[in-house]
């Protein structure tokens, strides 16, 4: 760190208030993690009531009624099939919004783009730091509306009216709470994508970006262009439920016996357009920024250039296309249509062609390789069959005929559990024990990496595959007794307690990783970790200050010469030739 | 701040912008969205209305009251139009490196702004007298949201361009000239998409029945 440009910052501009990226990216990634332990702890309660509906839960069950109490519902530490209904909307709610987008977009993203792209900072760092500043607080108002008189919003994460209209006020604060995500969100996609547009610096053409700052570029472009008709949503349903008016309610609407005073003439299928314009691409706000995880490591740790890296680019970015003409292949059973069944049912077959591209090239890629087989790389492996499965059970959704029989069961959260949680989760896992010695200097610990690794594999299998074999059974997804009261689910039922026990090892199973970065940040500088122990050659670990990184990054603004991925070039020493080393004539 | 981020100030030679004009832009697609997605709304909703604007509960329609009003909407439709060819000439001015002229045709745009939010003042007030809340039906509510929001944008601007004449906005001008004009050129952007939502929102609202 040079010294002259040292001055006196105090702990609050620094570490709060700061508009360095990377401060705001460990900002972002701390309390993301956060709101995922939360998200997952919601589940793993469910988890008891499906497995032994209404029976009292252990541990944590003075807590549970202690929580239903306060919003009212009765409770002997059981978990009240209302408050499963508020734990159920906000698992969904907080893993998507607060969890998974803020982490590989808002922390990734903002921690690695400036970074491999050679920029000193983003190109708007008040703006960055504004962005942080409006996560938090939407963040904060999701977790107080636990606290309400009748609990925190509880019509699914999705939210359709007429249910949502009418319900409890804590969806009024759900709304709020949302509108301040997505301002985050348009503020961070803004800021993205004028950093890798403007700020790459000298040599760094298109075509020698990492496939990393690819993903969050489309990505960004997604966030940018499908949030806005969500908030139209949202300011939609806060005037239904404040102003009284009847965007989603229409004439004529019995609530409990009773016709509901109402102007009506609205339209509650609305919604779900305005609802999953936004929704289905941001399926891939949370797969492609993965992607580009997974491919940096794959690519480093098979020690060959990536197989296919054009049709990766041009892939994502007709996956990022199309993603905006598929989001009504979530409505095939409202009642739209033939016609429109028709077209979407279309294009979401067609969608899945440069899914399939991305993901062949990715095992094309290990094809001849010397893989060495670190955290980062298995988790990378573990992570290709998996959203495979996911991707694959997708396809008989997409078909409007198969999705009758599927629609609105297990089948359909296996599905996109798949693609989540093994998917996404495991390429932000692999991202953070790759990406860790960059922030702090410091090797997260291999056993314990491994063991973290094998265990999330078997138990998030355990998890999801038995949905399928209940969804198939038509096993409805939002039962709070987990189908125990319909007859046809009877022959399934004894599945609840499998994925109920792999769900609580998962829990357990995320131990050693937490240990792990908590030990790790207490050890003693690990000098090998300093400069590229991955012998990488993108520009973040070949140029950047070392860790921890001053802030403006680069001592000098490096000049790039070569491709993201050249890795053992023939006639080469070393096994990876940097993107900033020139390489010499006539070699 | 010691950290120089590039093309702040300068166009960056590939793209010929720098990055808040790349900035601005994409922020007004995504507010195309914002308004996209509330246009379609309206087309949606109307579509499925069997007369319109639709007779509430208490059995009225807001029909004879919107053709009173249009005379309004149309002063404020020039309003508009006139600020935003001053805002244009405050940018020119500043590109002439003539500092009254700058603040003078600021204060024209921030007087236009005011006289619409004066007017619409009065549009709402006497809507609401009348019974014509939000809640009454589908279009009143969508006009409630759409002019709303749109408010909300001329409110919005109308901070910053009284920022930008007082002296802690201007004082940019002494310092960074360059920056200074190109903030406003990128506010200007800004106001001449909240210009151009009224375009459509005055034909839609008042003229389409």
């Amino acid at each position: 760190m040079s010294n002259k440009e040292h001055h006196e910052e105090s702990f609050w501009t620094k570490y709060v208030f700061s508009i360095d990226h990377k401060v705001i990216g460990i900002q972002y990634g701390i309390t993301a993690l956060f709101f995922l332990l939360i998200g997952f702890s919601l589940m793993m309660v469910m988890r008891w009531q499906l497995a032994y509906p209404d029976t009292a839960i252990p541990v944590v069950g003075p807590f549970i009624k202690w929580l239903a109490t306060l919003n009212g519902f009765a409770s002997e530490g059981n978990l009240p099939s209302d408050l499963y209904n508020v734990f159920g909307a906000m698992h969904g709610t907080i893993m998507i919004f607060l969890g998974v987008v803020p982490l590989i977009v808002g922390a990734f993203g903002n921690y690695l783009v400036p970074l491999q792209v050679g920029a000193p900072d983003m190109a708007f760092p008040k703006l960055n730091m504004a962005s942080y500043w409006s996560y938090l607080p939407g963040g904060i108002i999701m977790i107080i509306s636990f606290f309400l008189p009748g609990g925190a919003a509880n019509s699914g994460w999705t939210a359709y009216p007429p249910l949502s209209d009418i319900a409890t006020q804590g969806q009024t604060w759900w709304l709020v709470a949302m509108i301040f995500l997505i301002t985050s969100s348009l503020l961070g996609s803004v800021n993205i994508i004028v950093t890798v547009v403007q700020l790459r610096v000298k040599g760094l053409t298109w075509m020698k970006l990492p496939f990393f700052v690819w993903s969050q570029l489309v990505t960004s472009f997604l966030l940018l262009l499908a949030f806005p008709p969500l908030e139209v949503a949202a300011i939609f349903q806060l005037m239904d439920r404040i102003a009284g008016t009847s965007f989603f309610l229409p004439s004529g609407l019995v609530v409990s016996g009773e016709m509901l005073q109402v102007s009506g003439g609205g339209s509650p299928l609305l919604w779900q357009h305005l609802f999953w314009f936004l929704a289905h691409p941001e399926v891939y706000v949370l797969i492609l920024p993965g992607m580009g995880v997974i491919a940096e490591v794959i690519a480093n740790n098979t020690r060959k250039p990536l197989w296919g890296y054009k049709s990766l680019v041009y892939s994502s970015f007709f996956l990022g296309f199309m993603s905006f003409t598929v989001w009504a292949h979530h409505m095939f059973l409202t009642g739209m249509g033939q016609g429109m069944s028709t077209f979407f049912q279309i294009t979401t077959m067609i969608i899945s062609v440069p899914s399939v591209i991305i993901l062949s090239c990715f095992m094309l890629s290990l094809w001849g390789g010397s893989i060495r087989f670190n955290v980062p790389m298995l988790f990378a492996l573990g992570w290709i069959p998996m959203f495979g499965v996911g991707g694959l059970t997708g396809l008989p959704l997409g078909l409007s005929t198969s999705d009758i029989h599927l629609h609105d069961t297990y089948y359909v959260i296996g599905h996109f559990h798949y693609v989540v949680a093994p998917g996404t989760i495991f390429a932000l896992f692999s991202g953070i024990y790759f990406w860790f010695p960059k922030v702090t200097g410091k090797m997260l610990d291999e056993t314990l990496g491994k063991i973290h690794f094998f265990a999330s594999f078997v138990f998030m299998n355990g998890v999801f595959f038995p949905m399928f074999i209940q969804g198939l059974a038509g096993v409805s997804r939002r039962l709070a007794d987990g189908g125990a009261s319909y007859a046809h689910a009877a022959d399934v039922l004894k599945w609840n307690e499998t994925m109920s026990y792999s769900a609580w090892l998962l829990g357990l199973a995320q131990i050693p990783f937490i240990v792990n970065l908590i030990w790790t940040l207490y050890k003693d500088k690990d000098s090998k970790a300093n400069a590229n122990p991955w012998n990488a050659t993108t520009i973040e670990w070949t140029d950047a200050t070392s860790p921890p990184l001053g802030h403006g990054n680069f001592k000098k603004t490096p000049v790039v010469y070569n491709g993201p991925y050249e890795y053992s070039v023939p006639g080469m020493k070393d096994d990876f030739l940097p993107q900033t080393k020139k390489m010499k004539k006539g070699k | 701040m010691d950290i120089k981020i590039p093309y702040n100030e300068d166009l960056r030679p590939d793209t010929g912008l720098y990055n808040a004009k790349l900035g601005i832009w994409l922020f007004l697609a995504s507010e195309v969205m914002l308004f996209g997605g509330l246009f379609s709304s309206y087309i949606l909703l109307r579509a499925g209305a069997s007369v319109w604007p639709p007779i509430g509960l208490d059995g009225q329609s807001v029909a004879h009251l919107l053709e009173e009003t249009i005379g309004l909407a149309t002063f404020n439709t020039v309003a508009l139009i006139t600020s935003s060819v001053t805002m244009v000439m405050s940018w020119v001015s500043l590109k002439m490196k003539d500092i009254l002229k700058f603040k003078m045709y600021m204060w024209i745009t921030i007087s236009c702004a005011i006289i619409f939010l004066v007017v619409k003042y009065f549009e709402y007030s006497h809507k609401i007298h009348e019974g014509f809340i939000p809640a009454h039906d589908t279009y009143m509510a969508l006009y409630f949201t759409m002019t709303g929001l749109h408010v909300l944008h001329i409110i919005g601007g109308l901070f910053v361009l009284v920022y930008f004449v007082m002296p802690n906005g201007i004082k940019m001008w002494d310092d960074e000239p360059i920056r200074f004009t190109n903030r406003i050129e990128v506010f200007g952007l800004y106001w001449h998409f909240v210009d151009l939502v009224w375009i459509f929102l005055f034909p839609v609202l008042y003229l389409l029945n």
